[in-house]
């Protein structure tokens, strides 16, 4: 199957999915008023994925901003590799955020109380 | 009070963007880059400036979900918008108003008084339970935001319905974030 790919812009992120090697990205702001619109195609081909999966999955977040709108999605996307390790998959998401940014780290905890992966939460260096 | 009035109110303190008028998406985004750059410059600390840059989207976005929603009669006056980002001694203070169809005022309001009722971490929880069992619906998370701005502010959310005498209630919020 063909890797999903799309830029970032300011109010969304990039994603960047390769299903050969089963390494994803999203990254930078995710901020759109329509989430689900955005975020859509990527349910679909991540559908497809679950099915043909290879036996590993990295997912890194690397997020800026996401609105709660975003967070629904993402908890979709989360769930979509749940369905994956129920397959004996081995699945592993690793959030990331900047030093100082409580709230991101908060996030990242929320995803780990809901969602049945393991989610690793990994601090950054501060850019600026 | 009439719309002027609440705006007056809102202009307290050192303004850093302010808005009165109709509600437009270019307008929003444009919003948010005027004051991502004066936040740069004005405030130090990148985790205060990250929380009221993030509270300030999800508050816009509740605004612009309100006024695309049915039921607010599309007479002139309620497309006004609000929208006053200010500084003060203590920190900031995000501030919205936009009409609501006054059937919704209700449940926004009891919505608003649980998470004011609530301690911080009875909001973590709420959130999640919210982010768990939730829908995820073509207007996003309508419940998630308000908690959402709440808990990152740590602060009362402080609120006002006002009847405007037709279909339509005048909705203010501010949200205060300390520096």
């Amino acid at each position: 199957m063909e890797n999903f790919f799309l830029e970032g812009t300011n109010k969304t992120p990039q994603l960047d999915f390769n299903s050969n090697e089963g390494r994803f990205l999203i990254a930078g702001r995710s901020i759109p008023e329509n989430s689900i619109e955005f975020y859509k195609p990527l349910f679909e081909w991540l559908d497809n994925y679950v099915s043909q999966a290879k036996s590993n999955t990295i997912l890194d977040v690397k997020l800026e901003y996401f609105n709660t709108s975003s967070s629904k999605c993402l908890v979709e996307i989360f769930r979509k590799l749940e369905t994956l390790q129920q397959k004996n998959d081995n699945v592993l998401i690793n959030w990331y955020y900047e030093e100082d940014d409580e709230d991101m780290q908060e996030s990242g905890e929320d995803f780990q109380e809901i969602i049945d992966v393991k989610i690793v939460l990994n601090q950054m260096e501060e850019e600026d | 009070m009439n719309l002027n009035d609440y705006y007056r109110e809102m202009l307290e303190g050192e303004v850093i963007v302010s808005y009165k008028g109709a509600p437009s998406q270019p307008l929003f985004d444009g919003i948010l880059s005027v004051a991502d750059e004066r936040l740069a410059v004005l405030e130090q600390k990148s985790k205060v400036r990250k929380k009221v840059y993030h509270i300030m989207i999800e508050a816009l976005q509740n605004v612009y979900h309100h006024t695309q929603g049915e039921g607010v009669q599309k007479s002139e006056s309620p497309e006004t918008v609000l929208f006053v980002l200010s500084k003060n001694t203590t920190g900031y203070e995000i501030s919205t108003g936009n009409y609501i169809p006054s059937s919704l005022v209700a449940t926004l309001q009891a919505h608003i008084e649980r998470i004011n009722r609530s301690s911080a971490d009875e909001i973590k929880q709420l959130y999640r339970e919210q982010l768990h069992g939730g829908e995820v619906s073509v207007k996003g998370g309508a419940g998630l935001g308000i908690i959402d701005i709440a808990r990152r502010s740590g602060e009362k959310l402080v609120y006002a319905f006002e009847d405007t005498g037709e279909d339509n209630s005048f909705f203010s919020l501010k949200v205060k974030v300390s520096a």
